[in-house]
């Protein structure tokens, strides 16, 4: 085994972690606020995904609208409409559900997952549909000394990475992000302190979405676009956060990068075991640190 | 008194259905009226939401189908062979998801369950995407040939009504009612004295083996170990039947899987707008109808004498 072999997989599966490490973040965020897991962040993703492949691919021939929308404007774009959808859930309905048992707001974004899950699985091939609208300045590869590797893939790891770690430090090291860890701590003396909890409730949900819906976009040109593609993800996601535990934001994204890099590398050495090394870790974090890595035993 | 007469319909309605319906339709409905049954004793009396039921109900399936196609196992032994697997992996499962918590719970069924579908999917004897097929129905005790429909039919309606009264007798014991009584408040019931792990454990291990026992039957009547029954669908699946039904309800599940089996039977033609009128109904039913079929009765009845 040529040490080429074992970097170039473990720089592909931490293509994967930065995925992981976003789409664990927003849960990781929306559960700091509303308790409550989000079962169709997946279906978000898609959701991402599709938005940006339609305004590249299906405007004209769907609507007669004779624009495209490339990728750098669905960058911006789709996790601004994505967010939108998440403040229309929040609203509408979840916010109904807040006093009631948690497992109600589980049940609920599962069955918005299968709605749009069926509703894009009519349009659309179960197996996938190549997003063509990978930008000219980031096609190719580059030649990072040992191995090649491509332009697009290498910005989706930084541009992720970036986003990751803004997300932290806002949460962390602004005022704004104090005001939120407060509501996380006690959402009834803030309200008393004359802050508008409900208000920051609805604006964290919808930057989760929003997050899921980025992670979408650059998801795109990388896997071909499918229905399923979130359903997919999301339950390894789910099995990366009961890891990491979701009580740090920080936690939750060098988690997500950590074990995207354990399946990189267990293509490596024993590809069967690639689609389901994380589930067994998992086991073996619940046997020896039940509460999750970063999480806090209570 | 209202669940003896409910029990008399549904002990009538089963024994003369062979009538006035499809056979082999009723008893799918049968296998999943108990799956839900069995998911019922977990969430609606222990408080518990398992998102991998689907690993016992399709895992029980593939065990069933291979000691019967290949070991040359009878129907009875087969099932039960298929129940015991799922009361095995049930117990691991158990005794890990207990571990965590509410939301944690639900995530850790799920992922767990996946383990057993990336298996269905890869291990060698399973028939990957295909599944596993040509299951024999074989003979039971060796005289009655299951290869015909009504003798199959009052198989299933038997291991139906075995499983049903198993879950029953559970509800109404005092077990039951230490269920109940953590579901209500975990903390109490702890503080009461009751090694609160150890009954949320046997609950899972119960209502995983029952799970089991419907898969497996699946599989004989279908003669077909699919990998759908694996997938987290299935999981999902169930909870919206338990949820129609009325959870918590004994009734309720059974009445549940009725109404979704039909609903997608009906629906078939419509292809993927199934899975958006069953995501709609969860919405629906989480938003407005908490209480389900069984549970609106139950209150309005209760109002009326009230």
């Amino acid at each position: 085994m040529s040490m080429q072999v074992i970097l170039a997989q473990a720089l592909l599966g931490l293509n994967v972690g930065v995925f992981y490490a976003m789409l664990s973040l927003g849960l990781a965020v929306i559960f700091g606020l509303l308790n409550i897991i989000n079962f169709a962040h997946g279906a978000m993703y898609m959701l991402g995904a599709f938005i940006a492949l339609i305004g590249y691919s299906f405007l004209e021939q769907w609507f007669g609208i004779s624009v495209q929308i490339g990728f750098w404007a669905s960058l911006i774009l789709v996790p601004l409409l994505v967010g939108l959808l998440g403040v229309t859930i929040e609203r509408l309905l979840l916010r109904r559900l807040y006093d009631l048992d948690h497992i109600y707001g589980l049940l609920l974004t599962f069955g918005i997952t299968l709605i749009l899950q069926g509703l894009f699985s009519n349009y659309f091939n179960v197996s996938g549909t190549p997003y063509p609208g990978q930008p000219e300045s980031l096609s190719g590869v580059v030649d990072l000394g040992f191995m090649y590797f491509p332009t697009y893939r290498l910005f989706a790891i930084v541009f992720s990475l970036v986003v990751c770690f803004a997300t932290w430090f806002f949460i962390e090291h602004t005022k704004l992000g104090s005001r939120l860890r407060a509501g996380v701590e006690n959402p009834d003396l803030t309200q008393a302190f004359g802050l508008n909890v409900p208000l920051m409730i609805t604006l964290t949900f919808a930057f989760g979405a929003g997050l899921a819906g980025l992670a979408g976009v650059l998801a795109a040109p990388i896997y071909s676009v499918s229905p399923l593609m979130g359903a997919d993800l999301i339950i390894v996601v789910f099995a990366v956060v009961v890891i990491g535990g979701m009580g740090s934001i920080m936690g939750a994204i060098l988690s997500g990068l950590a074990l995207g890099l354990v399946e990189g590398l267990t293509k490596v050495f024993y590809p069967p075991a690639a689609s389901t090394v994380i589930f067994f870790l998992m086991v073996l974090v619940l046997l020896f640190r039940p509460a999750g890595l970063f999480g806090k035993e209570k | 008194m209202t669940n003896r007469i409910l029990f008399i319909i549904m002990l009538v309605a089963g024994l003369t259905a062979p009538l006035y319906a499809y056979p082999v339709f009723v008893m799918d409905l049968l296998c999943f009226a108990l799956f839900a049954c069995a998911f019922n004793l977990l969430l609606g009396y222990a408080g518990l939401l398992s998102f991998g039921h689907a690993a016992f109900f399709g895992g029980a399936a593939y065990i069933t189908g291979y000691v019967t196609k290949e070991w040359g196992f009878t129907p009875l032994l087969g099932v039960l062979a298929g129940a015991g697997f799922a009361l095995v992996i049930g117990t691991v499962f158990g005794f890990l998801a207990i571990r965590r918590q509410g939301i944690y719970f639900a995530m850790v069924t799920l992922a767990l369950a996946q383990i057993i579908y990336f298996l269905a999917l890869q291990m060698p004897f399973t028939g990957g995407e295909n599944g596993l097929q040509g299951i024999p129905r074989g003979h039971l005790f060796g005289l009655i040939d299951l290869n015909n429909s009504l003798a199959m039919y009052y198989f299933v309606f038997a291991i139906f009504l075995i499983g049903f009264g198993i879950i029953y007798r559970t509800i109404n014991s005092p077990f039951g009612e230490v269920l109940q009584a953590i579901r209500e408040n975990e903390s109490r019931a702890l503080s009461l004295g009751y090694d609160v792990d150890h009954f949320k454990l046997l609950a899972f291990v119960i209502s995983a083996t029952l799970a089991g026992l419907a898969g497996a039957t699946k599989a004989i009547i279908f003669q077909f170990a699919a990998l759908t029954n694996a997938h987290w669908q299935t999981s999902g699946e169930v909870i919206l039947m338990t949820l129609v039904g009325g959870l918590g309800t004994v009734f309720g599940p059974v009445l549940g899987a009725i109404t979704v089996g039909a609903l997608s039977h009906e629906l078939s033609a419509f292809g993927s707008w199934v899975q958006v009128i069953l995501g709609t109904i969860f919405v629906v039913c989480v938003m407005v109808f908490r209480r389900g079929i069984i549970g609106e009765i139950q209150r309005l009845a209760s109002r009326k004498q009230g």
